[in-house]
């Protein structure tokens, strides 16, 4: 076994584009869930929302890749005002059974023989990335050259996207931080607490609730742009239930309510994914078996990653409910 | 730490607060109170009694749940800068009634009047800026914010309060510090001062409903509306309370509070106001009101305040 591969992998996807454009959208669903309280549980929609915004530009719209940027924010928008102006003046559980609908009807949109021409069903599209690609050359980045030192070495073509994905994590993690900080971020905190405390003291708790849910809805759509760009293709079935309950998960094991958790948790929980697949896989490179017994096998690896994963989330809750950089004492008063 | 606040609340009962004397020399009356007893003294102490300077009129309020008639009030007059008692049985339909008039449920029927303007389908967050403010009876202090930032929240028209100066502090630096100036004032005149950075979570069930009340008074209220401020307090707290309440009288504000607890009733108010099942039963002095027989039925009728006739 080697485990220096082992821990190479883990180190790798720790930092890496996975891990990078979950914790984007773990900031933007950290606005909604984290600090407002709102169920979002559709926040591969809006991951959707951008990438398709993105992909759609050249070999649909035929206009430049840049204007997607526009287009997945105004897609997001669009989606977030669907989902919450009918919901939000509703109890908490609509916005999460709405959301989590929504998301699938999006996928299923998207993947429609139907809208072919337009989403690209199945299939997904592809062709509309090189220009991101060509800035990272333009700035001297050979996308085929190997650039870095020791396990740190990447293509500059992974290299441009790690930089840009950081970049952004960088860029949305400090407007969320001075956000929360302000007294828009304390009216967020309050409503999560006490609706009708905030609406007694004069704020539209409806219109704050909606401004929350678009915001973090946008921002999740600018990881799923950054997806795309990075990606170079995407296909509808990226943006499945899963998508949506391992952004939550990363954030959870990150300290919900806390812009360092939601970035933290999505690497960690793409980095303890890599390390137990890796090192399965290093152990189990022939199926394990006990007398006629087959205890594990190579195909069994990934149904077994994510029990362990399982397993060690309960762990967490039960040790540590706030998550990794979660407030104890926020977390310790119950409400009355 | 509850204990030591109990202690200092004794203290801050004697002090109690400008324009009111010794609290417990009930008879001594500011000028405010003597103000507002003159205008109320020539109404006749009947429900319904038109007053001389009414800042709320409520008018055939109605509001049934399935075959309970919770609120039934044909008219209501809440006389401006008075401290006016809601009381009545439990049950009685009085927080319903603060439901009503603040917004937070919607009547079957009926309109009333805020200060000259019609309040009636107004969202219960558009109260607070025309200067309506009510407390909750169970309280709702935010618990996972600290107490400072509670009374920030209070602040109507802030600047930052806008998402898109939330991004950009110079827009909002000066209010905030101006806010914050205020709500320590706040703090400090309802002694809790010292905790001040405390999660709202640690205070006792007392201090919260002193939290909640200086909370409600940092959106610059000219009617607050109070739902049993003493429940749950202790009685050297309910001295100081009763400071408070006055002060807020003494200032211009008019109160308008629910309370099950006579004494205070008796102590503090200008005028009562009786309901018993929706509907408003007497209305008058709390002189007047003490010998009232339908308001002494009316309690007897589900025992409750026997402190009513027992104090006379
Ligand atoms: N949401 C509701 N659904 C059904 N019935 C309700 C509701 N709210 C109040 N009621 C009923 O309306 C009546 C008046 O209740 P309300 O809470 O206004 O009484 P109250 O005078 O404030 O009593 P207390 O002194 O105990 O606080 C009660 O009979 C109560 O059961
Ligand atoms: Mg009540």
């Amino acid at each position: 076994m080697d485990i220096g591969f082992v821990l190479t992998q883990t180190v790798l996807t720790f930092i890496g584009f996975q891990a990078c454009y979950f914790a984007i959208a773990a900031i933007g669903l950290n606005v909604q869930f984290g600090f407002t309280g709102l169920l979002n549980f559709g926040q591969a929609a809006f991951m959707a929302a951008g990438a398709y915004g993105m992909a759609q530009t050249v070999p649909i719209f035929e206009i430049s890749l840049w204007w997607g940027m526009f287009i997945g924010i105004a897609y997001a928008l669009f989606l977030g005002l669907l989902m919450g102006v009918p919901t939000l003046r509703l109890r908490a559980d609509y916005l999460a059974i709405v959301t989590i609908a929504s998301a699938e009807i999006v996928r299923l949109v998207v993947r429609s023989v139907e809208f072919q021409d337009t989403f690209g069903a199945t299939d997904g599209l592809i062709g509309y990335a090189e220009s991101f690609q060509q800035v990272g050359v333009d700035l001297g980045l050979n996308s085929t050259a190997d650039y870095g030192f020791w396990i740190f070495t990447f293509s500059g073509r992974d290299l441009w996207r790690l930089i840009v994905g950081w970049s952004l994590v960088a860029v949305f993690a400090l407007i969320v931080w001075s956000l929360m900080r302000s007294p828009w971020g304390r009216v967020l905190k309050a409503i999560r607490e006490d609706e009708d405390a905030v609406r007694s003291l004069g704020k539209s708790v409806y219109s704050y609730k909606l401004q929350s849910l678009l915001l973090g809805g946008t921002i999740g759509a600018f990881g799923g742009m950054y997806f795309a760009v990075g990606q170079a293709a995407v296909q509808p079935d990226v943006f499945s239930r899963d998508l949506t309950f391992f952004v939550l998960t990363g954030l959870v094991i990150g300290g919900v309510a806390k812009v360092t958790g939601s970035i933290i948790g999505p690497m960690i929980f793409w980095g303890i994914y890599a390390f137990l697949d890796s090192l399965l896989r290093e152990l189990v490179d022939k199926p394990v078996r006990i007398g006629d017994f087959t205890l594990i096998q190579s195909t069994d690896i990934g149904a077994v990653v994510y029990m362990v994963m399982g397993s060690g989330l309960v762990a967490l809750m039960v040790v540590r409910p706030q998550g990794i950089f979660g407030n104890r004492k926020e977390m310790a008063f119950d409400g009355r | 730490m509850d204990d030591d606040m109990s202690l200092t609340d004794t203290s801050g009962a004697a002090d109690g607060i400008e324009g009111t004397v010794d609290t417990t020399a009930e008879r001594v009356y500011s000028e405010f109170a003597a103000k507002a007893r003159a205008a109320l003294s020539g109404v006749a102490p009947e429900p319904g009694a038109p007053k001389p300077d009414p800042i709320l009129v409520a008018n055939g309020v109605r509001r049934a749940f399935g075959g309970i008639v919770a609120v039934d009030v044909d008219h209501i007059e809440v006389q401006r800068g008075s401290i006016t008692a809601l009381i009545g049985p439990n049950g009685a339909g009085k927080t319903t009634f603060f439901n009503l008039l603040t917004g937070f449920d919607s009547p079957d029927t009926g309109t009333w009047r805020f200060d000259g303007a019609d309040m009636g389908g107004v969202a219960p967050h558009r109260m607070a800026s025309r200067g309506m403010v009510r407390t909750f009876q169970l309280t709702k202090s935010l618990t996972k914010m600290s107490v400072i930032e509670n009374m920030k929240l209070g602040a109507t028209g802030q600047k930052g309060e806008k998402w898109w100066n939330g991004l950009f502090p110079a827009t909002w630096r000066r209010q905030e510090a101006e806010i914050e100036a205020r709500a320590d004032e706040l703090l400090k005149r309802f002694r809790l001062d010292h905790m001040r950075d405390e999660y709202a979570g640690a205070l006792s069930g007392g201090q919260r409903k002193l939290l909640e009340m200086a909370r409600a008074l940092m959106t610059n209220p000219t009617l607050v509306m109070l739902d049993e401020p003493m429940a749950g307090v202790n009685p050297a707290l309910k001295q100081s309370l009763n400071a408070h309440v006055r002060g807020l009288r003494d200032e211009g504000m008019t109160v308008l509070f629910v309370e099950h607890d006579m004494d205070m009733v008796h102590d503090i108010s200008d005028w009562v106001i009786v309901m018993a099942e929706g509907q408003v039963i007497a209305e008058g002095t709390p002189d007047d009101i003490s010998s009232n027989t339908a308001v002494i039925d009316a309690y007897l009728g589900t025992h409750q305040g026997r402190s009513l006739l027992e104090d006379e």
